[in-house]
């Protein structure tokens, strides 16, 4: 279980992004100051964005000429993007059929009805992380997963995300600011600044 | 002719043309909001003409192109019999071509308000183009849709300069509400000219009131 990232050249507004590295544990934390570039990364991990040049392989597989919908990846983005003219039931199975193991572990059942514009900042994460499970990802791509929940709720939150990770065997990247957090969460950390991974010491 | 005719004439003209320009407006509006390609400038100031142009200039083209020794007009007439000039397929084609140009630019507006993001990650979830387009893009433009469909149809049936040249006035199969209300007036029949009036508003009114409510933020 692997995302390796090879030689990657994508410019940005600011700088360019160079960036080789390999990530192979269960939970990889892509860790640094905001602006490091590690959004534009997951989103090359997930074919939104062609880099210049580089390969990006998924398990082994290299996925360069995959479009997004081929490459089974369950991005969550920082904002969560739940589709606002669909109910949670009709979020949450747009890449695949409901799955109670997911509902359960999320906590989910009693919002399947709700309109999403009713939602909490943490009810919307986790009905995000449900929609990019229930489309049986070969790894998970979460951006900064904590952003837009309030602070006394953030400690709930990354409860979930224990919970998903312990109960599914999905490997995850896990970008954040907080590496207080990824260090609850995370098996390894990968540092980036200004587009580039900084060697670990 | 009654009343009635005339209107139910001008109100089924109108819904015609504006079905049918739907399919070739929304790929036209599409493709302006959603790529970059070579000829888009040009294509977005044909698409605009009709609506800079004098209208008679456009009946008069249109005149050319739909009669029997036009291009199109000819291959119809050849191919399937069918005439255009001065039939009611010709008040459709000037109602067509005269409110194209603004179901376009709502259309537009429409798709560029839809956030990249959720078409974005409806790929991520496996979803092909076709398929985000019509669960997504579709759905959360459709509002902006509407009211420029609405906005084509009041325009359809306020046409007249192109209508008069390419489809004449011929009562009873092609004399709409705009038309009979020239032609009544020039007959010194104020009096039948104002009643007429009378439709034309409240079809207009309900036609931009319903856009504005459709339109309106929840």
């Amino acid at each position: 279980m692997s995302v390796a990232l090879n030689d990657i050249v994508l410019p940005l507004a600011h700088f360019t992004l160079e960036v080789t590295v390999t990530m192979t544990a269960r939970t990889t934390g892509l860790y640094g100051p905001s602006g490091a570039g590690k959004t534009s990364l997951l989103e090359v991990i997930a074919g939104l964005r062609k880099p210049l040049r580089g390969d990006v392989s998924i398990h082994g597989r290299i996925v360069n000429d995959l479009p997004p919908r081929k490459r089974r990846v369950g991005y969550v983005p920082q904002d969560d993007a739940l589709f606002p003219h669909l109910s949670v039931r009709q979020n949450i199975t747009y890449g695949g059929a409901i799955d109670d193991a997911v509902i359960d572990v999320l906590d989910i059942a009693h919002l399947l009805e709700r309109d999403v514009k009713h939602l909490s900042g943490g009810e919307r994460k986790r009905v995000a992380l449900a929609r990019a499970l229930l489309s049986h990802p070969e790894v998970l791509l979460l951006d900064e997963p904590l952003s837009g929940v309030d602070s006394e709720l953030r400690a709930r939150v990354l409860e979930y995300l224990v919970r998903i990770r312990d109960e599914f065997p999905i490997p995850m990247i896990y970008v954040t600011h907080d590496l207080a957090e990824a260090g609850v969460i995370c098996e390894e950390v990968v540092m980036m600044e200004k587009g580039r991974v900084v060697p670990s010491t | 002719m009654s009343d009635w005719s005339i209107v139910a004439l001008t109100l089924r003209t109108a819904a015609l043309s504006t079905m049918l320009i739907v399919p070739p407006a929304l790929a036209v509006s599409w493709l302006l909001a959603r790529h970059r390609w070579r000829g888009k400038s040009l294509v977005e100031t044909l698409v605009a003409l009709p609506l800079v142009m004098p209208p008679v200039a456009t009946g008069l083209i249109l005149l050319h192109v739909l009669g029997r020794r036009g291009a199109i007009g000819g291959w119809l007439h050849r191919t399937f019999d069918i005439d255009i000039v001065f039939t009611w397929r010709a008040v459709v084609a000037a109602m067509m071509v005269m409110s194209f140009p603004l179901l376009v630019r709502a259309a537009r507006v429409a798709f560029e308000e839809v956030n990249p993001r959720f078409e974005q990650i409806a790929r991520t979830l496996g979803a092909s183009d076709a398929r985000v387009f019509a669960t997504i893009t579709l759905p959360l433009a459709a509002r902006g849709i509407i009211s420029g469909m609405l906005l084509a149809f009041a325009r359809a049936i306020g046409e007249f300069g192109a209508t008069i040249l390419v489809a004449g006035s011929i009562p009873g199969r092609t004399m709409t509400l705009s038309l009979a209300i020239y032609n009544l007036v020039q007959l010194g029949r104020d009096a039948d000219a104002f009643r007429l009036l009378g439709f034309a508003v409240v079809i207009a009114f309900a036609a931009v009131w319903i856009a504005e409510v459709t339109t309106r933020r929840r």
